[in-house]
């Protein structure tokens, strides 16, 4: 239900009053409402929820947040450490759902 | 996709879970409130990657699982109308009510919809004024901003064909609930990110003071989720209880201001019912004084539709954290996503649609 998808604000406008733009998802193209976002600018990042942009996402806080996994990668292949010692969890399964959901 | 994509590395997720299991010294319970979550974790079996010492119990977030019987009972009572098109987000069609669903109602030749965002059921209204477009309005805070833009803007245009049928739920009211439960056994939570987007986390704060529990505001890819735990478990190991952010590319501390600024306009706060749970007192949004002419459950004179929770479904316990879904002697029998006894089968972010998917079939009290 709280389903979130990252997109990319391609172009805003404005319809009955409300700040409304076309947001990018990984090639696929959908309206949304951007009134929450006054600030966001075209090329600029945003969770959509039900329609409406919900956050401007902060560009340096994920780089940061994927400077730290690239880290913990390089640990890992360095380590090359089983931790699936149970044999249970298959890690090309991890990464396959094409959705952020959520309250 | 990016922003997606690269928070599934497994080298990633591999890694975190080793410094998770190094952290853990001692048996820690952990909560994520999020169905979505739920459904991450289930899915990839990050509980699984996990030291047996680190167990995850799934909350009470899924918005379609808490919406009471009643409320669907009364969706249903309006949909029937000849007059109305009833406009819900898809996950509500299955959920039964207590003799009935709306996807039934819609077979039988009801005007049933499904709509991706309440700005379509007033697009609808406005092409349709010959129809009474009702809006199902259920959700959590991250639904709040939507529905309450639905309904100013249905005010400010003055398209009066258009109604919401409100069940809102509030995440704070539901973790206290949670904690002041004497069967609890939550040691710390992961907020949910996308609630947090929308409201901040300044309303956890109390929270983890007064019940010294660590809340950690996190996103929804599987290295979102463990970088959650391991500031949960890094934090229960230090003997903190701190609010935390762990989802910073979305979330800030104050929140969607806004959005937070609409909702205070068009809602109020109001004691809710939970499917499950009962009453909680301030624990949901209904439409405050101004916007009073767009309640549907006052339109249709519905608030009489009374109804009694089954006995067979054990939901409330699953919803608190105290049943894991596949103890449950109804699971995969009884119960099943194409016969489900109650919503937590139904629901994408059901934690019992979550097992039920992902073959979590054994039974037992602890994660097979």
């Amino acid at each position: 239900m709280c389903l979130g998808i990252p997109g990319r604000v391609v172009e805003k406008h404005e319809q009955e009053g409300l700040l409304m733009g076309v947001v990018d998802f990984g090639g696929v193209r959908r309206t949304a409402c951007l009134a929450y976002l006054p600030e966001i600018e075209i090329g600029e990042y945003t969770i959509i929820h039900a329609g409406f942009g919900i956050s401007r996402l902060d560009e340096d806080e994920a780089r940061q947040t994927l400077e730290l996994l690239a880290e913990l990668g390089e640990a890992e292949a360095l380590a090359q450490v089983d931790v699936n010692d149970r044999g249970e969890v298959v890690s090309p399964a991890v990464g396959a759902e094409g959705r952020q959901a959520g309250v | 996709m990016k922003y997606l994509e690269e928070f599934r590395d497994p080298k990633a997720v591999r890694e975190l879970a080793v410094r998770i299991a190094a952290k853990a010294t001692r048996p820690w319970v952990l909560m994520e409130i999020c169905g979505g979550q739920t459904h991450t974790i289930v899915k990839q079996g990050l509980d699984r990657l996990l030291p047996e010492s680190v167990e995850f119990v799934h909350g009470p977030g899924c918005p379609v699982c808490v919406t009471p019987l009643e409320q669907i009972d009364r969706a249903i009572a309006i949909a029937r109308r000849p007059e109305v098109t009833f406009c819900s987000f898809g996950d509500m069609l299955r959920v039964p009510g207590s003799d009935t669903d709306l996807l039934e109602v819609k077979s039988a030749g009801g005007d049933v919809r499904i709509v991706y965002s309440p700005l379509d059921a007033l697009a609808l209204a406005q092409k349709r004024p010959d129809r009474q477009v009702v809006f199902f309005a259920v959700g959590f805070e991250t639904t709040a901003p939507a529905n309450a833009m639905a309904v100013a803007q249905a005010k400010r245009l003055g398209v009066e064909n258009f109604s919401v049928l409100v069940s809102h739920v509030l995440v704070p009211p539901a973790i206290l609930t949670l904690l002041a439960s004497p069967t609890n056994r939550v040691q710390a939570f992961l907020a949910a990110g996308h609630v947090c987007t929308v409201m901040g986390y300044t309303e956890y704060e109390p929270i983890a003071a007064k019940y010294h529990v660590p809340i950690v505001v996190t996103g929804f890819e599987p290295t979102d989720i463990l970088e959650g735990v391991l500031a949960a478990v890094t934090q229960l190991e230090e003997g903190r209880a701190e609010v935390e952010n762990a989802y910073a590319r979305s979330v800030t501390r104050q929140g969607n201001q806004p959005a937070q600024s609409l909702i205070r306009e068009v809602f109020q706060v109001t004691d809710r019912k939970w499917r499950g749970l009962g009453s909680i007192p301030s624990s949901g949004l209904s439409l405050s004084e101004a916007y009073r002419d767009f309640d549907a459950e006052l339109r249709f004179d519905v608030l009489d539709v009374r109804a009694e929770e089954p006995a067979a479904c054990r939901a409330g316990e699953v919803l608190m954290g105290t049943l894991r879904p596949n103890a449950c002697e109804a699971f995969g029998t009884l119960c099943t996503p194409e016969h489900p006894l109650g919503a937590p089968m139904v629901s994408s972010e059901g934690a019992c649609a979550a097992y039920y998917r992902y073959g979590r079939t054994a039974p037992g009290g602890t994660a097979p």
